[in-house]
């Protein structure tokens, strides 16, 4: 017998030894949803206040100023600046001194010699302060996001949402389409010890 | 037709078992005053920290009664939950390995390490491989591994054992850590302080360069997702994520307890488990992964399932819910046995309540059967399970099976004579009344304090680790007799 096959059948056992004892029903009473809705300002204050808690600097942003944010919150950054390949047009700013490097499969030692990734996000929980990123154009590779000690993440307000029930399926959403093979699940959250900036778009 | 008892942990790998009964190593811990002094401030400080945020959710209480029925009723259906996990994973990229035991477990992992043709790996740290005693077969194979959570990092740093699920290394404090990285770590700055901070960016430094250059990763997983073949790690200081992206290959090791059916049912764990563990609202790094991504993370991923003596455990009606466990480690942080011995004296990577309830069921009650008695039955721990394990009542049955089981044995133990004695004398009036008066003299004893530190043999195996009280001047019928001259 396979080790597979043995493992099933001492479950199956188990179970039938403990008496089949019935799955039951899950009660989903918790809070599912919180009282604002996605974007809310009392959302974007109580995720300032997270994130700030968290140590990370937070720059508010016009829908038209998101280079303008990345600049301030990129000038002390003096090496390069890693970015995926996707980054949204007008979110690089122009008169940024530090060179800009795309990713194109950036080998860890490569990462190791930028200073900061710029990158958007998947979603944002304010309750928690924690910010999803799921391999995305506009995040790219968890690699990136990863090596460099800033990362500058900017967090569309429509993406901000209150609850972790609430946010859960958003950091989902790719994992569930089968039809490509790059649409996985991943995230992270904010950074704790390192220091991070956040632009946010309105 | 027999019933399935299961299959428990085998024997001579692993680290489920101590050396020693728990009163005989607690009894060391218990004489270490650092160690107390460590354990307390420490286990005070989460206590807060857990108390405080659980307070900020008005619907804690409907949390955890979800998160108990999610996980009865994953176990009711755990064999087809694992299949559905393993094509999931199976298609997309991943391979999936079934171990029945630690051994087995052991042996995979160390050829799909060899097959990759590297020497050293990078670990996460991990419950399981811990449990498995995997490091120590991996260096049998010549394979050295690196640990590089912080608090795991110090522990195999100086040579010792973890002692708490979450923060391994609880029981020493920062001048203890400053001495084992000044001894151990190559190139250390000899002017180290005890800063925390500058001990943490040591143990950066120190592992930095291993994540880059490692090609081979280690992990367990907190969860898995059946219906979309996705893992998860969640973890605190980045390291976790280190090694689950930049290496080449990565091998997950996970008990067949850790799979959740759905991703919805991650928005109930992911409440509870930082809040429970760390005190945090979320902890602050989450990763997950569904088998491999081209481009993106390491390119070969494999899985292995662990028995290793959970279907022993779910072969018990009440004994399974310890399976339910998600390793906050808040039951061991509010336990007044655990703030007092440390871990060490379970014997087990398991330690505090729930490894008194799960490393006997894992092994077998009679390879740990001093741990069902290390727990006051106060409760603090039911209170605190962010998945209402109800641990004093698991306890409660752990040890009457221990006694069923001794009972069963030819020669009875001291404590079965004691019992049938007791039962004897309280069976009769009159045998009970004379037995009372016999027992005033003790009160020759502890006169000064009013507590017997050390009754004389037999019963000194009593007082060897609790005080008697004094028996009183007078018993309960005397006073009786006396206040109500004999009225009924």
């Amino acid at each position: 017998m396979t080790a597979r096959e043995e493992v099933l059948g001492r479950i199956r056992a188990a179970n039938a030894a403990a008496g089949h004892p019935p799955p039951p029903d899950v009660p989903r009473d918790y809070h599912r949803t919180g009282s604002h809705p996605a974007g809310a300002p009392e959302l974007l204050a109580l995720l300032r206040d997270r994130l700030v808690d968290y140590k990370a600097t937070v720059l508010d942003a016009a829908a038209d100023g998101v280079a303008e944010a990345v600049q301030i919150a990129l000038t002390e950054v003096t090496g390069p600046v890693v970015v995926p390949p996707g980054l949204p047009a007008g979110w690089w700013p122009d008169g940024l001194a530090a060179t800009r490097v795309t990713d194109d499969g950036l080998s860890p030692a490569d990462l190791d010699a930028t200073a900061a990734v710029l990158t958007g996000c998947a979603a944002a929980c304010a309750v928690t302060g924690t910010i999803a990123l799921d391999g995305s154009p506009d995040q790219g590779r968890r690699a990136i996001t990863l090596v460099p000690d800033v990362h500058v993440c900017v967090v569309r307000a429509e993406q901000v949402v209150e609850t972790v029930p609430e946010s859960s399926p958003r950091w989902i959403r790719r994992a569930r389409s089968r039809s490509s093979a790059d649409r996985r699940p991943r995230a992270t959250s904010s950074w704790s010890g390192w220091r991070a900036c956040t632009a946010r778009a309105r | 037709m027999t019933t399935f008892l299961g299959v428990p942990a085998p024997r001579g790998v692993g680290h489920l078992r101590g050396e020693h009964s728990f009163p005989d190593a607690a009894r060391g811990a218990l004489a270490d005053s650092q160690l107390r002094r460590n354990l307390g401030h420490a286990t005070h400080t989460i206590r807060g920290k857990r108390a405080s945020v659980v307070g900020e959710l008005d619907d804690w209480e409907q949390l955890r009664l979800a998160g108990s029925a999610l996980k009865a009723a994953t176990m009711a259906r755990l064999d087809e939950h694992l299949e559905r996990l393993e094509r999931e994973v199976t298609a997309r990229g991943g391979t999936v390995h079934w171990a029945r035991d630690a051994n087995e477990a052991n042996a995979i992992v160390t050829r799909l390490v060899q097959e990759t043709g590297e020497t050293e790996v990078v670990k996460v740290k991990s419950m399981a491989t811990q449990e498995i005693g995997l490091n120590e077969a991996l260096e049998t194979a010549g394979i050295e591994a690196h640990e590089t959570d912080l608090a795991e990092l110090i522990v195999q740093l100086g040579g010792d054992l973890p002692s708490h699920i979450l923060v391994p290394a609880i029981h020493r404090n920062r001048a203890e850590i400053r001495e084992i990285f000044l001894r151990e770590m190559p190139g250390v700055d000899p002017e180290l302080t005890a800063e925390p901070r500058r001990l943490a960016m040591a143990a950066r430094a120190h592992l930095r360069e291993r994540f880059l250059r490692a090609k081979v990763a280690i992990s367990g997983a907190n969860f898995a997702v059946a219906d979309t073949g996705t893992l998860l790690v969640v973890e605190s200081e980045g390291n976790g994520r280190m090694c689950l992206t930049l290496p080449e290959t990565l091998i997950t090791v996970m008990g067949i307890e850790k799979v959740v059916p759905t991703w919805q049912d991650l928005e109930v764990f992911l409440q509870l488990l930082p809040r429970s563990s760390t005190g945090e609202r979320m902890n602050p790094y989450t990763s997950a992964w569904t088998g491999v991504t081209p481009g993106d993370g390491p390119q070969t991923f494999h899985l292995v399932l662990l028995d290793n003596g959970r279907t022993a455990a779910l072969a018990d009606e009440l004994g399974r819910s310890a399976l339910h466990c998600i390793k906050c480690s808040a039951c061991l942080n509010v336990c007044p046995v655990y703030e007092r011995t440390g871990g060490h004296a379970y014997g087990s990577v398991y330690p505090g309540p729930i490894g008194a309830v799960l490393s006997p069921q894992l092994t077998g009650v009679e390879d740990n059967a001093s741990l069902p008695y290390a727990s006051t039955l106060c409760g603090a721990c039911f209170d605190a399970c962010p998945v209402r394990i109800d641990i004093p009542s698991l306890l409660v049955k752990l040890r009457a099976r221990h006694v069923d089981e001794q009972r069963a044995r030819t020669v009875p133990s001291a404590e079965a004579i004691a019992m049938a004695a007791a039962s004897w004398v309280m069976s009769s009036p009159a045998r009970f009344a004379a037995a009372e008066k016999v027992s005033r003299a003790g009160r020759l004893l502890g006169r000064r304090t009013g507590g017997i530190a050390a009754l004389p043999p037999p019963l000194s195996a009593w007082t060897a680790s609790r005080d008697a009280p004094r028996p009183p001047a007078e018993t309960f019928r005397e006073w009786w007799a006396r206040e109500r001259g004999g009225a009924s």
